[in-house]
């Protein structure tokens, strides 16, 4: 295979069928740019959700309350399930769960207060959490810390801010120590957070403030009310089961017909990360099938010019073999044609395939909040992709090629 | 040099069998210059095809030297083809796309050697059919007569035995058909066994004995011939 005279040898023929050598070329280049190009965005995809679901617990459940459907015990459809601190204490007496965090979102969900310090205000999320929060969501602290016990105990005005949330109210002055005011009332602000997730959910943790569950409750009234509860499963106990086992407690608690299921919404990070990773095999898949088959019919066309390249080359193989060429140096001849061919080509694409997705990279990073992470075909998918194409080179060869070991010197001589 | 036993060749057309080969019995000696002469469809270029080792044949035996040919495998005729016979075509077969020198050099390709060695192994042949200052050129680029000069020169680079020429001036004017047989004289005169397939008398002329085929059969084969009487039999 290293003999550079036989691949000389190749190199002239190929260079004397130019153009037709490019057109073929072309449909293999094609086909494995094709397929780079399709595992690239496959990876920019899946590197993009990852990036929105870095620091979540991956064993994570949301549940919250919404209107019954079906009448129970007495009661009607329609009534709102409103879940409060008695919830806390009866999940809490579940052994499957590791971590709950109770959460009341000042205002109720998707509302913004103003909050202001100094003459400067903006509008942002305020939060009423738990310590445990840390195990849902994980932080980074650009200052100070996260609430403790002690805020939950002594029910401290005192306040977590995100980093957008320091940047409007605060510019360069260091926010630690410094009381902000909302809606009114002051309280002191303890940290800021760094969020570890990318897109639109770090946007949204980065506007976000966290004030300590009990304070809320008592500095606005808010009663005995609980928004809705986050939770990690213990480990070795699946997201199905867990939710199983919430949705029985809190069903029974509130008086909601077992299979009322509307009656309380849910998010399950388990089901919702294994619908992920399923997409994603499809995905890949897909990516594969028709980058794949792209590559086929440019392999295949291969076959088909080297076939009618033998043909039009059926005087040359007979004065060649008349000259001495053996069957086999002549079929070793068109396959390695047709792998110098199929290989150079897909080569050329891999090349295009590796710029084009750093292209796309750089334009990528130069958008932070895009939904496509970086893409990324690694270097053991380049060179399967290489392999491919040297055995599909090989197989598009063995036709033509025994075609050509097929060709008798003398009918090859007598078509003058 | 070689010898047909009552060879046989048929060719299968259909449900019939056309019977090309009739019999023949042939002896050439080592360093004779021999034409075979046949109008067309006498079987003359079946018959060149076996003496080739193109092609197989039916019945009979064909010695080339001490070596019985026949239902040789592919790859042994090629070797075969490759070491003892030198071919000369009235069409020159040459490869279009390589130069003079490469043409030259391409049946040492065959027999496995370097690049260097058979590209300088191949100047001398063309030096010797007088071509070096063409080594470089496509056989597009040269006329008639030097195309079938590089054609001979590749015939004679693998040191063959025999060389076989079919029709070697059926495509070139009367000079150059000339100049032709004056170099596959002057290669005879080295000691190399030349045959010559034609059906041209000038050019069988210029031969030491001639072969007649009609129908399939030889006719005259051990005379001489009509055309050239006063030549012998060679025994160089």
């Amino acid at each position: 295979m290293l003999d550079l005279d036989k691949w000389k040898e190749i190199w002239a023929t190929l260079r004397s069928n130019r153009l037709r050598t490019f057109l073929t070329a072309f449909g293999v280049f094609w086909g494995i740019v094709m397929l780079m190009a399709m595992l690239g965005f496959g990876s920019s995809i899946q590197a993009g959700s990852k990036q929105q679901m870095k620091g979540m617990a991956t064993n994570l459940l949301f549940v919250w309350g919404q209107q019954t459907t079906e009448s129970f015990d007495g009661l009607p459809p329609g009534r709102q399930v409103r879940f409060n601190t008695d919830d806390i204490e009866i999940l809490r007496r579940l052994p499957s769960i590791e971590h709950l965090a109770p959460r009341l979102q000042l205002g109720g969900w998707m509302n913004n207060f103003t909050v202001s310090y100094e003459s400067k205000n903006g509008t942002f999320t305020v939060m009423a959490d738990y310590p445990e929060l840390r195990h849902i969501i994980a932080f980074e602290y650009e200052a100070g810390r996260f609430i403790n016990e002690r805020d939950i105990a002594e029910q401290r005005k005192i306040a977590v801010i995100g980093k957008a949330v320091r940047e409007q109210l605060f510019g360069d002055t260091d926010p630690i120590g410094k009381y902000i005011k909302i809606s009114g009332v002051y309280f002191q602000v303890v940290g800021v957070t760094k969020t570890l997730r990318g897109g639109q959910m770090g946007d949204r943790d980065a506007n976000t403030l966290f004030v300590p569950f009990t304070t809320l409750k008592t500095a606005f009234k808010m009663g005995d009310r609980v928004g809705f509860f986050a939770m990690t499963a213990k480990p070795g106990t699946d997201g199905p089961e867990l939710e199983r086992q919430v949705r029985e407690a809190l069903a029974r608690h509130h008086r909601i017909a077992p299979d009322d299921g509307l009656a309380i919404g849910s998010f399950n990070m388990f089901v919702m990360f294994s619908k992920f990773q399923t997409f994603f095999f499809v995905l890949a898949l897909v990516s594969w099938i028709v980058g794949g088959a792209t590559l086929l019919a440019g392999v295949i066309g291969v076959s088909n010019i080297m076939l009618i390249t033998v043909k039009e080359r059926t005087k040359e193989i007979g004065v060649r073999k008349a000259l001495g060429a053996t069957p086999l140096s002549i079929v070793s001849m068109v396959m390695k044609e047709s792998i110098a061919l199929t290989a150079i080509a897909g080569l050329t694409g891999v090349a295009a395939g590796v710029g084009l997705l750093a292209m796309a990279e750089a334009i990528l990073s130069s958008m932070p909040d895009s939904p496509l992470g970086p893409p990324n075909v690694g270097l053991g998918t380049v060179l399967k992709a290489v392999a491919v194409l040297v055995t599909a080179g090989g197989i598009a060869g063995i036709m033509p090629a025994s075609h050509a070991a097929s060709i008798k010197p003398i009918e090859a001589l007598r078509a003058e | 040099m070689l010898r047909l036993d009552k060879v046989n060749k048929y060719y299968r057309v259909g449900t019939h069998s056309l019977h090309v080969l009739r019999d023949v019995e042939l002896e050439v000696a080592d360093g004779e210059f021999v034409a075979i002469m046949g109008a067309s469809g006498s079987g003359k270029s079946t018959l060149l095809n076996i003496l080739g080792i193109l092609d197989d044949y039916d019945s009979g035996e064909y010695w080339l030297g001490d070596t019985l040919i026949r239902s040789l495998s592919e790859a042994k005729a090629a070797n075969y083809r490759n070491r003892f016979i030198g071919f000369v075509f009235q069409s020159f077969n040459l490869l279009p796309f390589k130069t003079a020198l490469e043409n030259v050099a391409l049946p040492l390709y065959y027999q496995g050697v370097t690049r260097r060695k058979r590209n300088q192994i191949a100047t001398q042949y063309l030096e010797r059919v007088g071509l070096r200052d063409w080594a470089e050129h496509l056989p597009s680029e040269m006329s008639g007569g030097q195309k079938q000069r590089v054609a001979i020169a590749r015939s004679l680079i693998g040191k063959p035995r025999l060389i076989l020429a079919d029709e070697p001036t059926g495509a070139l004017d009367s000079e150059t058909s000339k100049q032709i047989m004056d170099l596959l004289s002057e290669i005879h005169r080295t000691g190399i066994t030349v045959l010559v397939v034609t059906h041209d008398p000038e050019v069988a002329i210029r031969t030491q004995r001639t072969i007649r085929l009609r129908d399939g059969k030889v006719v005259g084969a051990h005379e001489a011939s009509l055309s050239n009487p006063g030549m012998p039999v060679a025994v160089p």
